[in-house]
């Protein structure tokens, strides 16, 4: 397990160092896109072009300047923005991490449980009222986009209700954890069940079809046959096998939001996350906070995935000798 | 038989409502098992061997069907129990060994977890003596080293050792009665005699009774002491293995047995049945193997019933007579 667990995280390091490499060469040697000209300004004459490449280093060749971008990134961190000249890029980037991993923390802790819960419910009460219902809900929760739930979120708490129910309900931004942990709590509240409400939906119909399909398994006419509870049949064993496949679901959609996929939320409830940090470096076409966050959201992709690979050698005993 | 029998099927139906009209899976299954006994269930695939013994254990989890008829076992009726109250039954007092070893175990937990798991949901065991006991069920199965092996996950085993798994999880509450659903189909054929090995020594130190279900006449002709030869859900000749075997009336079982490959024999081609079985949705109403039968009469539009003397029974409607004369054509 523990040799597993290494060879994982090396494979990571190395699919981190490929991905550094392909998002540097998509953002500073695709042809057509000139740093110097994005910096330099519209109309600047060749000159200007010229003193600017020079400053910035970007007339060297492109392998330099590959060490010299990681240099400045995760040694020196002093990386400056080409947009707005002198701020530093990686305390913005480390500035809206925490805020990021709070949203989907919290959200994923909510569909989790909610949707795990679903699944149950809807795979043992099969072909009864409840099943139907359950998965009905479901795929509302998934068919409502996010932005436009958010919206009406607020639209209820904010405006409408404001002033008699959701009176208690603060207007969007965001309080670290360390400043007020009640605060925290509740300008998140909102935006996680938001969030959670999509994810909910599908871990719920995933989880009902893995169960559906486990309970006709032959592992599970056995465990019947020993005498067992239908209760501990379901969870023991049908849901024990099932949860494999609910876990690589959940790093690649963790590991996705973390990594700024969770954008239309965080614009939505007004909070300073990964996603409206590159949103905004992407307007401005600000290569070294693009290139920042681009290799931030795929650490964590990668790092989500191994610890899915982790997971599942825990879960399923038959991956750990391959 | 003197003793009272350990299972008692009388009349046993069992219908899947389908879109195309009703299947009828098993049509009327009669018979008993004396404690101690092998009885054995033999018949082509779909011939509604195994939905019958696992509609008697309430194993039939399909919305449509309907189960009719009697089971008493142990002279209680169990047919018609709740899953509350057959727990106790199901893998307590009757065990069950399944067709394939590959797939009839959990395949995230240890072996030992789970013979485990069934120990301590029948008896009052603790942990540490329930583990005990399943590395001593290992052993008693013929697998090697089995303090190690009680640890391993089902996919570190073999299939025949597997199946040996299996059997010592079924046998580990030391059930009256042991259901074998085609044991050794999956296995190949040295490992099919040592479970069918294993399972006659294990029949004698446990006392259980066994049914076992398979299509291998060479089976029978091994373990049981009295056979049930079905044909399209129905009966078709039950007896003790010697009449069945040495003896049998019934033009299908005359087939079956035709259908055993002998070393001695110098004919290159297997002899076969004529014809497919018969679809369990659409079966005639009088003799189900009529269609196929080398012997059919107009009479065999009627459903011949169950007859016979000593314990010898066959559903056909050919007289002693005929049958003398027909098998001493067939077989010079």
């Amino acid at each position: 397990m523990f040799s597993f667990t290494l060879r994982r995280a090396l494979s990571a390091l190395l699919v981190l160092f490929a991905i550094s490499i392909a998002v540097f060469l998509i953002f500073f040697a695709t042809p057509g896109v000139d740093p110097a000209a994005r910096i330099a300004g519209r109309s600047a004459s060749p000159a200007t072009l010229a003193h600017v490449r020079a400053a910035f280093g970007l007339n060297r060749p492109i392998f330099i300047r590959y060490l010299l971008m990681m240099d400045h990134l995760f040694i020196k961190r002093d990386l400056t923005s080409y947009v707005n000249v002198g701020l530093k890029v990686v305390p913005q980037v480390l500035k809206a991490a925490p805020i990021t991993l709070a949203l989907v923390s919290g959200a994923a802790v909510i569909w989790l449980t909610v949707g795990i819960f679903g699944g149950i419910v809807a795979a043992a009460n099969r072909g009864k009222f409840i099943d139907p219902l359950v998965m009905f809900i479901g795929i509302a929760a998934v068919s409502v986009p996010a932005y436009w739930l958010g919206e009406v979120v607020n639209l209820i708490t904010q405006s409408r209700l404001h002033s008699s129910v959701f009176s208690w309900v603060p207007s969007g931004g965001y309080v670290s954890l360390t400043q007020n942990p009640f605060e925290w709590a509740l300008h998140l509240l909102f935006p996680w069940l938001t969030l959670a409400a999509l994810y909910a939906g599908i871990y719920a119909r995933v989880l009902r079809a893995e169960l559906v399909n486990a309970m006709n398994e032959d592992y599970v006419r056995t465990a019947r046959a020993k005498g067992l509870s239908e209760r501990r049949i379901l969870i023991r064993h049908a849901l024990r096998c099932s949860l494999i496949s609910i876990v690589s679901l959940f790093g690649l959609d963790f590991g996705a939001l973390i990594g700024g996929a969770a954008l239309l939320t965080e614009v939505v409830f007004g909070l300073p996350g990964v996603g409206m940090l590159t949103y905004t470096a992407l307007q401005n076409l600000d290569l070294p906070v693009i290139m920042a966050c681009v290799l931030y959201g795929s650490f964590f992709v990668v790092l989500a995935n191994a610890v899915v690979d982790v997971l599942y050698a825990f879960l399923d005993p038959r991956v750990r000798v391959a | 038989m003197p003793e009272s029998p350990i299972l008692k099927v009388s009349d046993l139906k069992v219908t899947f409502a389908t879109r195309q009209g009703p299947l009828r899976a098993v049509d009327g299954l009669s018979f008993e098992v004396a404690p101690k006994e092998v009885v054995g269930i033999v018949g082509e695939s779909g011939s509604g061997k195994s939905v019958s013994m696992y509609s008697m254990l309430g194993l039939v989890r399909d919305a449509n069907v309907s189960i009719t008829g009697s089971v008493k076992f142990n002279g209680r009726e169990i047919l018609g129990l709740t899953d509350r109250e057959m727990q106790p039954i199901r893998g307590g007092e009757i065990g069950m060994i399944f067709q394939d070893p590959m797939t009839a175990l959990t395949p995230v937990y240890t072996v030992g977890w789970q013979i485990i798991e069934q120990l301590r949901a029948h008896t009052t065991m603790t942990k540490v003596q329930a583990r005990e006991r399943a590395i001593e069920l290992l052993a008693e199965v013929g697998i090697p080293d089995p303090r190690t092996r009680v640890d391993n996950y089902p996919h570190e085993f073999s299939g025949g050792m597997r199946q040996r798994v299996v059997i010592a999880m079924a046998l580990s509450c030391n059930p009256k009665l042991l259901i074998a659903d085609e044991p050794t189909t999956a296995l190949d054929v040295t490992t099919q005699a040592q479970i069918l090995d294993l399972m006659s020594k294990l029949q004698e130190t446990y006392n259980s009774s066994i049914v076992i279900i398979t299509h291998d006449m060479g089976v029978i002709a091994e373990m049981a002491h009295r056979v049930v030869v079905m044909y399209a859900g129905r009966p078709a000749e039950i007896g003790n293995e010697i009449d069945v075997v040495r003896h049998p009336r019934h033009p299908y079982t005359w087939g079956l047995l035709g259908a055993v490959p002998r070393v001695e024999s110098r004919n290159d081609r297997l002899a076969t049945i004529p014809g497919n079985a018969v679809s369990p949705l659409d079966i005639p109403e009088g003799c189900a193997f009529a269609d196929r039968c080398a012997y059919r009469m107009d009479i065999c539009t009627k459903r011949p019933q169950l007859q016979g003397d000593h314990g010898h029974l066959d559903a056909c409607w050919l007289t002693d007579e005929q049958r003398v004369s027909i098998r001493s054509k067939a077989t010079p």
